[in-house]
């Protein structure tokens, strides 16, 4: 038996009508997602608020704060030694360079931070690219891990557990070292640290070799990280991005080549700069500061006064019983001394009234000290400039446009940290 | 031409409103006496002088003074290097100053943190929302009159104010049939409204 069916064939203009009729369906609502507070690829404690269509972001609103301990506050209600302990905790996978930041901001504020003894800044300049050093490696681990590549991650800690060897010989702390002091340094390194130093350096230039080489063309890395989130020259200024992720996008600008400090202008390097501006560019940028904190190292391992042993005892602090601690040995046994050492632990280092503005080339970024003195031994007003509160920012400008698989990209690609951030 | 070239330019264009400029360790700072002409000189200073990065907005509480706010405008030219520092005075009545968001957009974050933990408000600031402090705190904290020890919030509804309970449970969905706004033990109830009977059932703390 024969049935007839009837076949309704729809004209192009009926079938586009359908096509508008079935989009608007599946758009329908956006979806509110929360991610973090406690989200791994949040290193740390950041929540997004995304609101996304299907899987692409079209609203991010960063929320921070979560690990806000009130750092202002507390300095400007002990003295200027007193604080720097709570500079460990700022950027706590950079804790030498934040003494070294914090100390001359004071010093600056002081008036001495260009009278420093040489090799005082030597050891400075080689904490700070230690620290460098040990949290660009953090970051490129937990940046490589969130993207899937887990092997990255156990080269770089392997290397940064060495940078704390380091550390603890030069502070006694692997964590938080608090090794600077107003003035100078909390003590000499030991003879073996420069040594230290360099077998590190021998070790260390094979592991980011083989790092290179897992990562930089790696197909999926690169897919993954190239074009996306694209930081342009002008976006990155006027959102006062600053450290790799500003010289990602190709602002050719360094704190230590501009307006440098300690001994920076009698070393040799160069400054990283990226051209796009996307994720890509800021892990090689990273990759790059690495290879230069390498060569400022081997520089300062060669060039240190008084050599490894300082055999000539070259001094480490200013030599001014108003600054700086004297030794044990003085305060037991003259008179002058008792009253430095005295007036220093009670009332701390009298600093005139004034008020500056410190800047130094963090890891991370440009992290800022601004001092506001009355005069005496505590700040009327500290103000840190945290980098990473900074370059997180520009998140909600960032995200939208993406999809929610490359959020942990664009974080990790911005490498920040919260602690530096809440304060 | 440098930092202090750049201040007796905004002295020569803004006349009285600008004091002399000063240095201190060779960092230049010009104070402007109107607060609400903060935004002409940043703009001034950003199109005429060169200055594209704002480092930082930071305030300051002159405790007992008057005008008891001041706020302070870290300005740096990136292709010249030079910086200059903004000095502006606000009195406690008023409290308000305008935004320089339209100026630079690093603004923003640091315009929020200005007010949630001084409490100075930005005019034309659009979301001028407290930022590391949660919604709805009640005090602002960097003011000098707040003590260091904090102060208690009773705030209903704040987070930390309370021990996490630890009793009331179930806190896991439960598995039954129903809909999942019936079986999320963190149900959101409106203020005032009486809860459905499946969502008293989980508030009350035992399952009947």
């Amino acid at each position: 038996m024969a049935t007839v069916q009837d076949i309704e064939i729809r004209d192009s203009a009926a079938r586009a009508a359908q096509a508008v009729e079935e989009a608007a369906d599946i758009h329908g609502e956006k979806l509110v997602l929360n991610m973090g507070p406690s989200h791994p690829a949040t290193h740390g404690v950041l929540r997004i608020v995304l609101e996304l269509d299907g899987e692409v972001i079209t609203k991010a609103d960063p929320d921070v704060g979560y690990l806000h301990r009130g750092d202002e506050k507390i300095a400007e209600n002990m003295t200027y030694t007193q604080f720097i302990p709570y500079t460990d905790r700022l950027d706590y996978l950079a804790p030498l360079a934040n003494n070294v930041a914090y100390a001359l901001a004071v010093e600056k504020l002081l008036g001495i931070h260009d009278k420093l003894p040489p090799r005082c800044q030597y050891i400075r300049v080689m904490c700070a690219e230690l620290a460098r050093i040990s949290s660009h490696l953090l970051g490129l681990g937990a940046f490589a891990m969130d993207t899937g590549a887990v092997t990255v991650f156990l080269l770089t800690f392997t290397e940064r557990e060495k940078i704390y060897n380091i550390a603890e010989a030069a502070s006694g702390a692997r964590l938080t070292n608090s090794y600077t002091r107003i003035g100078g340094l909390m003590r000499d390194v030991p003879p073996n640290w420069v040594d230290m130093i360099r077998v590190f350096l021998k070790e260390f230039a094979v592991a980011l070799d083989e790092a290179n080489t897992l990562l930089t063309r790696n197909r999926i890395w690169v897919d993954r990280l190239r074009d996306l989130a694209v930081v342009s020259k002008e976006m990155a200024i006027d959102y006062g991005l600053s450290g790799p992720n500003l010289r990602g996008s190709g602002v050719e600008f360094d704190l230590r080549k501009n307006q440098p400090y300690l001994c920076y202008k009698d070393l040799d390097f160069d400054i990283a700069v990226g051209s796009t501006g996307d994720c890509y560019d800021r892990y090689l940028v990273r990759m790059e500061e690495m290879k230069l904190s390498m060569r400022i190292l081997e520089q300062c391992c060669n060039k240190i006064p008084g050599g490894v042993e300082n055999k000539s005892h070259e001094p480490v602090s200013i030599p001014d019983g108003k600054i700086t601690l004297p030794s044990k040995q003085k305060v037991l046994s003259s008179m002058e001394e008792l009253i430095h050492q005295f007036m220093l632990v009670t009332e701390g280092v009298n600093c005139p009234p004034g008020e500056v503005y410190f800047g130094h080339e963090n890891p991370k970024g440009e992290l800022g000290f601004y001092i506001n003195s009355k005069g005496g031994g505590t700040p009327y007003r500290l103000k840190i400039r945290a980098p990473s509160f900074i370059n997180l920012s520009i998140l909600g400008e960032l995200l939208p446009g993406c999809m929610i698989s490359d959020v942990p990209v664009v974080l990790g690609s911005l490498d920040f940290v919260m602690g530096e951030s809440d304060r | 031409m440098s930092a202090l070239e750049s201040a007796n330019k905004i002295k020569a264009k803004f006349g009285d409103l600008v004091a002399e400029p000063t240095e201190f360790r060779g960092e230049i700072t010009v104070t402007i006496a109107a607060a609400e002409k903060i935004f002409d000189v940043c703009q001034f200073a950003k199109r005429s002088l060169g200055f594209d990065y704002l480092v930082d907005i930071c305030s300051v509480d002159n405790y007992g003074e008057d005008p008891r706010w001041t706020v302070i405008y870290h300005l740096r030219g990136v292709a010249s290097g030079h910086e200059l520092r903004l000095k502006t005075n606000v009195s406690e009545e008023k409290s308000e100053l305008p935004s320089v968001l339209p100026i630079w957009r690093t603004a923003n974050w640091h315009e929020r943190e200005v007010y949630d933990l001084m409490g100075i408000r930005f005019s034309g600031h659009s979301d001028l929302r407290r930022i590391l402090m949660w919604e709805g705190y009640p005090y602002h904290p960097l003011r000098k009159d707040f003590p260091l020890a904090g102060k208690p919030t009773d705030l209903p509804g704040v987070a930390f104010t309370k021990v996490t309970p630890m009793e009331g449970g179930p806190f896991v969905t439960l598995p039954s049939s129903s809909d999942s706004m019936a079986r999320e033990p963190r149900v959101r109830v409106p203020e005032g409204a009486e809860p459905a009977v499946s969502d008293q059932r989980l508030i009350d703390g035992k399952l009947k």
